[in-house]
């Protein structure tokens, strides 16, 4: 009697077992929504679903309209968590062998550690052959590897730029600085004039940030030598800001709180922070995050190390790229071609995602108008189209995410601190585990 | 969690009443005790007053007014919020219903019969796999979410209902607490004159032992109710398309919206209250029902 049960409790979930793989793959052709599930074949007439993970907005509207004129294409937009998270996750899906999307949303730092881990489809073959043409060399760099495969399409760019409040600047009689040397002094003024106000913060969290100020500086933090890596983070470059930033948060003129918490929003609102060292997509944030300061702020070339120099870094920034699950390449490198360098789709970028699209053809037309949150900057995109051809050269590495991380961990101690000492220690402790990490990973690393 | 650990109190008023002098010194507040408990109240209700009113305020007012000091803007928060990609919101509260609902009653189910079997029946290795199932309770879910993601993979469910509903579906705290009622509520007597009668196996456990268990099959549900509601690591590794996505997980994506996007605080704000309202209206009509049956079964037992 006994054993007698257990068999049948053991058909039972057997049977059970079984429902669950049939009705799982009912489910998932009727979403049309997992790379795996989708049919391989593109027989003519066939309908293609495509899936497209992606943080940036906008994507539905530009989506919209690309699943209105394409029905033999569909696209699916699927929203994931910005940045890192949908790295990891596109990674592990591409190690466990299936789940990835399509079409995925790459941030230019991100397309070697994609590319080394076999997550991105080469289209260099289904794009339109002009496609080069659309973009600077800097961009498009960042999608080639400087190879001959194309890892992505451009999406948009994020020359870096110095926001601050005029309202402020003018009531304490402020200049706008040209230079890091007038950055710190204007910096020294206002938080004397006024203790509870800074003119900018130094955030550990955001390795972006310094990362395109570095940039600025003349850094590359990596670099390629035939097979061989090299690793530059510990640069007299990099060095030079890290001690520039250690040395004002040592002074205690600028803050040394994060970036994109709800305190800094706050400040952001009250005047506390009445400068923002950021990029062209800044107007959106302070749109989002401190509505009622619409007119007040301005936008003006990144200071400069020496007067008269006109250079900047970049920070943010994506293409769009094809993953190497992906069933559909062709139509997948179709659908990103169109979004990021047909007039259509760049206009929809820049006018309902309020990116700042990477197409060079496109831009002046989809960005005729000055950003909403800044109505009295008339110029505000001839003034970023010159800034945007400024950007300086520079290489990103397989292993970014470890680099960044360390950068979270290094400066978050250093800012702490206050010491501007533990600042340049903070770089050299970056190299050391960007370089031990390569090497773990078996690439091989020129000294 | 509060109202879970005071559950169990019931119980402790099974002990005879004493003599009335010292009932009535003992119904005198002990004042230290009292503070005690009011601290710990205050610091249990302070987050969710937060929330309350944070949910009434404008993007503009969230960082600039005075933190308790409510506003009006709830209902335009409320719009603001199901407007968001087509009320994809909604549909993420329908998940999640989904998820806690389907998985918790199929965590009963199994837990139910698993821990009858193993409180009621002789077999070799009932020992051996009663232990590894308590090893299991000491594991964290968090632990296991991706050994599931890499199997479930590999028959490709991950990216499905599936793949939520699968692993939420096996409850090692759920098991042991099923045995632990089983053994205590349902007496063997009981089953055996069933058996004498000529009840075969899944009516006694069906039409007897179920329905004697059930204080403690309300405790499981409810307990693995709230936790899969509560989940966020899980459907965040198994899950990549957004419709399928549980509240935790969307709500986690509205506020990490890359460098180059403000983060949707208000939205977020107003999304976690509405979520809390179903856990709450669900434990206020269970839970009077758990404590009777629960105070009932004590006796009978």
């Amino acid at each position: 009697m006994r054993l007698h049960s257990g068999i049948r409790i053991g058909a039972v979930l057997a049977a059970s077992a079984l429902l669950v793989t049939a009705c799982s793959g009912g489910g998932g052709s009727a979403g049309g929504s997992t790379a795996g599930s989708t049919g391989g074949s593109t027989a003519a007439g066939g309908k293609v679903d495509l899936t497209f993970w992606t943080w940036a907005p906008g994507m539905d509207a530009i989506v919209a309209k690309w699943n209105a004129e394409n029905p033999n294409i569909q696209v699916t937009v699927n929203k994931q968590d910005g940045g890192d998270p949908a790295v990891t996750k596109l990674l592990t899906a591409i190690k466990a062998g299936s789940g990835a999307p399509d079409v995925m949303q790459t941030e230019y730092q991100k397309i070697p550690t994609l590319v080394s881990s076999d997550a991105l489809a080469d289209i260099s073959g289904d794009l339109p052959k002009d496609l080069k043409s659309h973009y600077s060399d800097g961009t498009w760099q960042a999608v080639t590897l400087g190879g001959d495969q194309v890892y992505g399409v451009p999406q948009d760019s994020g020359p870096m730029e110095f926001y601050y409040r005029t309202d402020i600047f003018q009531q304490y009689g402020l200049t706008v600085p040209k230079t890091w040397d007038e950055y710190a002094q204007v910096a020294a003024k206002l938080h004397a004039a006024d203790p509870t106000k800074y003119l900018g913060t130094f955030s550990a969290t955001d390795a972006g940030w310094f990362t395109g100020l570095a940039q600025q500086a003349g850094a590359s933090w990596w670099g390629v030598d035939g097979t061989a890596w090299s690793v530059n983070i510990d640069s007299a470059a990099t060095q030079k800001v890290a001690k520039y930033w250690g040395d004002l948060v040592e002074q205690g003129v600028i803050d040394n709180k994060p970036m994109y918490t709800p305190e800094w929003n706050a400040a952001l609102n009250d005047g506390t922070q009445a400068g923002w060292v950021s990029a062209i997509w800044a107007p959106g944030v302070l749109q989002g995050n401190a509505a009622d300061t619409k007119g007040k702020w301005a936008m003006a070339p990144l200071p400069q190390w020496n007067a008269g120099d006109n250079a900047t870094g970049n920070w943010g920034g994506s293409a769009s790229s094809v993953t190497s699950q992906s069933k559909h390449k062709a139509e997948a490198a179709k659908f990103i071609a169109w979004m990021n360098s047909s007039q259509e789709g760049v206009d929809i970028l820049a006018k309902q995602g309020g990116l700042y699209p990477a197409d060079l053809p496109g831009q002046s037309e989809a960005l005729s108008a000055p950003p909403a949150f800044f109505p009295q900057q008339t110029d505000f995109y001839k003034t970023a189209a010159d800034i945007a051809k400024s950007v300086k050269p520079f290489t990103y590495g397989p292993n970014v995410n470890v680099a960044f991380s360390s950068y979270n961990d290094a400066f978050g101690k250093a800012t702490q601190a206050k010491s501007s000492a533990a600042f340049v220690a903070a770089v050299k402790t970056m190299q050391d585990a960007t370089v031990a990490d390569l090497k773990n990973g078996g690439f091989t690393v020129k000294q | 969690m509060a109202t879970v650990v005071s559950g169990p109190q019931v119980a402790s008023a099974r002990p005879a009443a004493p003599s009335r002098r010292v009932s009535s010194s003992a119904r005198r507040p002990n004042r230290i005790g009292t503070v005690v408990l009011l601290i710990g109240a205050l610091y249990c209700l302070m987050p969710v007053v937060w929330v309350l009113t944070a949910s009434t305020k404008s993007a503009n007012e969230l960082f600039s007014t005075l933190t308790f000091v409510p506003s009006t803007h709830l209902w335009d928060n409320i719009r603001e919020l199901s407007a968001y990609r087509g009320g994809l919101y909604w549909r993420w509260m329908a998940n999640t219903a989904l998820y806690a609902g389907v998985g918790a009653l199929a965590s009963t189910l199994v837990s139910a019969m698993a821990g009858y079997g193993l409180a009621k029946f002789v077999f070799p290795g009932k020992r051996a796999v009663f232990n590894v199932i308590l090893a299991g309770v000491l594991v964290p879910g968090v632990v296991l979410a991706i050994p599931q993601y890499l199997l479930l993979a590999k028959v490709g469910l991950t990216n499905t209902y599936w793949s939520v509903l699968l692993p939420s579906m096996i409850s090692p705290y759920g098991i042991y607490l099923a045995r632990i009622y089983a053994a205590a509520s349902v007496p063997d007597d009981v089953i055996e004159a069933a058996r004498t009668d000529g009840a075969r196996e899944w009516r006694v456990f069906g039409s007897i032992s179920v329905p004697m268990m059930m204080p403690g099959l309300v405790t499981v549900f409810l307990f693995q109710f709230v936790a899969i509601w509560n989940n966020f690591m899980l459907p965040y590794i198994m899950l990549g398309n957004d419709r399928l996505f549980p509240i935790t997980v969307g709500l986690s994506g509205l506020l990490n919206q890359g460098a180059s996007q403000p983060a949707m605080y208000t939205s977020v704000i107003t999304g976690a209250l509405l979520s809390i309202l179903p856990l709450g209206a669900l434990f206020l009509t269970l839970q009077r029902y758990w404590q009777v049956d629960l105070a009932a079964g004590a006796v009978k037992a």
